[in-house]
């Protein structure tokens, strides 16, 4: 009885053939379902799009004038019988997982996601499904991140000290995602938050997409030094080490990533400071939303997937590691935020 | 210990030296003086002793963990250090501690006489009490694996400060074989010194190079505008051995090697010379390899390191011999401050004076009328089996620690030679995630043959982009190690090359690096081997 599976890797992405799409393909496809606006999720040259409201703007701002389509969460459209909804993923704002069906056969694609609230994006809701195609970027066990309390008071500490010494604390995070949770979290009693032109065009897309968003001040050719002094910058890790970053001396420069949980990975970057702050689930995290799905198969993309395939083989899932173009965090940092 | 634990961490967090003497010193003034010294010593490599093994520790922290093995060895692999990775795959504390470095000193120390059983239960209750940052401070501490990327230079500018005595008295003072349950922190910092420890070795003073590149040497007359007439400086040939000094004090002799490690145990041969110096003297010099009156190369000095035991035949076949450069005490008086010149009438007299010059020899000086002369010299370095020139400034005192002014060294080039990476493994520390061990090999008809390891030489940039190539291009996995697609070409340099029946290209070399990456070379335009074999030293 060897069916072909509803959902199959090839290489555009990963296609439904019976219901003739793909979901975040890596090659131009004629129907693209994008799980969020990620530039390793959501390439240029797709004839059609489908995503979620919240990912309309920025959508658009990424990749120009698309033929685009976006639905609401739980909201089911039906493509030659096969039906596709999007839900909640929790990694950032409008980040959804892939819910496909065909004759009671489910397949869900996560796409990126985590199971912490962060405040900004809509929470992770884990999906009832046969097979899971879950990302693993942290799946080894020695990244377990600590709650986001923890790590946005340590920001706010040392952001709130290098105001005390007259420093400038400039604080790299990815443009889309990132930037949004960190500046919700911060104590705007320290000091004004200062904006790289990259963030601050994310931030009006989304502003437009309905979000609100805290007060930010974007850096122009006329913000002076003095006046951004003591304050709190958001930039893009190609910012780093740029003359523009130079001019915002003197500075503390802090780093928030997953990767900061490695002090070599850490040291890597030069930060001052780095903030293990992930918009990905951590390896409990991983374990937890896999289970949650109640599913029989696994195919993971992103990262480890070697080995957390093999921990999930003996655990008791049937689990396979998938080949997929989707680059890690690391990558898409260092390209530098923006692709 | 938490304190100490933070240290670690705001170390780690800035590379800025101001920075980091300023929180060296904000430590230093929060905790006792027991801390004090005992810190002291971690960050000067005095480690306790080691009461729990590698795999102890792991078995242990393995089941704590609750983790398959190889998923721990795969965690290792990704963190690049055991105790990191044990600190973050144990699970939260439950308990509470406050305990001071000192007094976790002292409950490992304690560790000595009890049973496996007691050291166990003693660790879990440990790792029970503390967050991550501080288990991995912790079994650092506990496995002798204790480093801190910070030079002694910051910590002794930090003491000095505090204390209110020059850094060259902290060196001096520092150095030796105390240990913190003997030397307290108020001798350090006494006006007075109030050491009586025989074997405490003087600060090396080290030579600062003259910077040339294989596209960019030095002519004879730049050297002159800085350095000024050939006629101030002593000019010596710079050997490839292990800098040492040599110690007699008080009938006992120690042999103290460049790395701070007492080395009296290895090289036998050169007791007896020692004992027969006078009373109170002190000589810098270099060990090398020596035999029939001609040094050997490095390799065969090689295979007395890390040995154990030294067996009569290697000793036999592989004799060293201690070449002087300078003398530092005499008839028990430090004389650092008296001029290079003096000092090396006072070597040459006491070497006369040697009963034993086949062992005790003195670096020979190297005659030459102008710079050009001696441009002309420095080519025949390799023939000597030396590395290059010594610079010494005639008038010059024997300084501490690597200064710019008096002392130079003139190295000769690098030997060179195009080759294809064909393996690479992941780094370890600051690059663990990245792949920075590199495996080169050259031509040997229309074959590869991996020849060198080479770890240094490309910036972060070029690791970067190196890493992301292998990543995409990697043909096999063996364990850690990757066959990547033979297509990148890099310079190796290196300083020596000698046969070896080891190594599968029958070469072995010595400090081969990567000088650059050959990005305008296509990998049939590397070397091949018999290319390389013709840099092997001529027989005879
Ligand atoms: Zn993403
Ligand atoms: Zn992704």
């Amino acid at each position: 009885m060897s069916k072909k599976p509803l959902l199959e890797f090839n290489q555009f992405g990963i296609y439904c053939q019976q219901g003739d799409f793909y979901i975040d393909p890596w090659k131009p496809v004629n129907y693209a379902v994008i799980t969020h606006a990620h530039s390793d999720h959501a390439r240029w040259g797709n004839k059609h799009y489908l995503a979620h409201h919240l990912s309309k703007e920025i959508l658009k701002y990424r990749l120009g004038d698309i033929s685009l389509e976006t639905i609401a969460y739980n909201q089911t459209i039906i493509r030659n019988g096969v039906k596709i909804s999007l839900h909640p993923a929790g990694h950032i704002i409008g980040s959804a997982q892939v819910r496909v069906e065909y004759e009671g056969e489910v397949w869900v694609v996560s796409g990126d996601y985590k199971l912490e609230d962060d405040g900004i994006s809509t929470p992770f809701e884990p999906v009832k499904c046969h097979s899971f195609i879950s990302e693993c970027t942290f799946g080894m066990p020695v990244y377990t991140w600590k709650p986001q309390e923890e790590i946005f008071k340590g920001i706010n500490d040392w952001w709130h000290q290098n105001h005390q010494q007259g420093k400038t604390s400039v604080l790299v995070g990815y443009s889309l995602g990132k930037a949004q949770r960190i500046l919700q979290n911060l104590n705007l009693d320290i000091g004004k938050v200062y904006t790289h032109g990259v963030i601050q065009n994310t931030h009006d897309a989304l502003i437009k997409n309905g979000i609100s968003l805290k007060e930010t001040y974007k850096i122009t050719a006329s913000t002076t030094k003095e006046e951004i002094r003591g304050n709190l910058v958001l930039c893009p890790p190609s910012a780093v080490g740029t003359p523009w970053m130079k001019k915002l001396n003197p500075y503390s420069f802090g780093y928030c990533s997953g990767w900061m949980a490695i002090r070599g990975a850490k040291r890597r970057r030069a930060a001052d400071r780095g903030f293990v702050l992930s918009d990905h689930a951590d390896w409990h995290g991983l374990i937890q939303a896999i289970e949650a799905t109640s599913c029989e198969s696994v195919y993971l993309t992103h990262g480890y997937t070697a080995s957390f395939s093999r921990y999930l083989r003996e655990i008791g899932y049937d689990a396979h590691e998938a080949n997929t173009l989707y680059g890690d965090e690391s990558l898409e940092e260092e390209k530098g935020g923006e692709a | 210990m938490k304190n100490f634990a933070n240290l670690f961490l705001a170390l780690d967090e800035t590379n800025k030296t101001n920075e980091r003497i300023k929180i060296l010193k904000e430590y230093l003034l929060q905790v006792s003086d027991d801390d004090k010294i005992n810190m002291l010593a971690l960050f000067t490599g005095r480690k306790p002793k080691r009461q729990i093994n590698s795999t102890q520790l792991k078995d242990w922290a393995l089941e704590q963990s609750k983790i398959p093995d190889w998923l721990f060895r795969e965690s290792y692999e990704v963190v690049g250090d055991l105790a990191e990775t044990i600190s973050l795959l144990l699970p939260l504390p439950t308990q509470h501690q406050d305990k001071s470095l000192s007094q976790w000193i002292t409950e490992i120390k304690d560790l000595k006489d009890k049973t496996e059983e007691e050291k166990k239960n003693w660790l879990l209750a440990a790792w029970d009490t503390m967050d991550q940052q501080e288990k991995f401070v912790f079994i650092k501490i506990l496995t002798g694996g204790f480093r801190v990327g910070v030079s002694q230079n910051l910590v002794v500018k930090a003491l000095a400060d505090i204390a209110q005595l020059d850094t060259a008295t902290i060196t001096h003072r520092i150095m030796g074989n105390w240990n913190p349950d003997e030397f307290t922190f108020q001798q350090l910092i006494a006006a007075e010194d109030a050491s009586t420890d025989n074997s405490r070795p003087y600060p090396f003073f080290l030579a600062y190079p003259i910077q040339e590149t294989s596209d960019l040497q030095k002519t004879a007359l730049e050297i002159e505008s800085s350095l000024g007439p050939i006629s101030q400086w002593q000019v010596e040939w710079k050997w490839d051995g292990i800098r040492a000094q040599i110690i007699h004090r008080k009938d006992e002799i120690f042999i103290w090697s460049r790395g701070e490690d007492l080395a009296t145990d290895k090289f036998p041969e050169l007791h007896r010379f020692i004992q027969n110096l006078p009373d109170g003297t002190v000589l810098d010099g270099e060990i090398l390899a020596f035999k029939n009156n001609q040094p050997l190369p490095f390799n065969i000095l090689q295979t007395r390191i890390g040995r154990k035991t030294l067996s009569k035949k290697l000793l036999q076949e592989n004799p060293v011999a201690f070449i002087a450069y300078d003398i530092l005490e005499l008839e028990g008086i430090d004389i650092r401050n008296k001029s290079q010149s003096d000092r090396r009438l006072l070597l040459e007299k006491l070497q006369e004076d040697s009963l034993h010059p086949e062992i005790f020899r003195i670096s020979e000086l190297v005659h030459a009328q102008s710079w050009d002369e001696l441009a002309f010299i420095r080519e025949q370095s390799r023939a000597k089996l030396a590395e290059g020139l010594m610079l010494k400034r005639k008038a010059a005192s024997y300084q501490v620690g690597r200064k710019r002014g008096d002392w130079w060294k003139w190295k000769i080039d690098p030997l060179a030679i195009d080759a294809v990476l064909i393996y690479a493994q992941k780094g370890h520390g600051r690059r663990a995630d990245l792949y920075t061990d590199y495996t080169f090999a050259v031509w040997d008809g229309d074959k590869l043959v991996p020849f060198a390891k080479a770890y240094s030489g490309l910036t972060d940039k070029e690791i970067n982009q190196v890493d992301h190539f292998i990543k995409k291009n990697t043909l096999e996995k063996f364990g850690p190690v990757r066959t990547v697609k033979p297509e990148l070409v890099f310079e190796i340099g290196f300083e020596g090359i000698n046969k070896s029946s080891r190594h599968k290209s029958g070469v072995a070399l010595r400090f081969p690096r990567i000088l650059r990456w050959r990005t305008d070379k296509k990998k049939e335009e590397a070397d091949s081997l018999e290319s390389l074999m013709l840099l092997l030293p001529k027989e005879g």
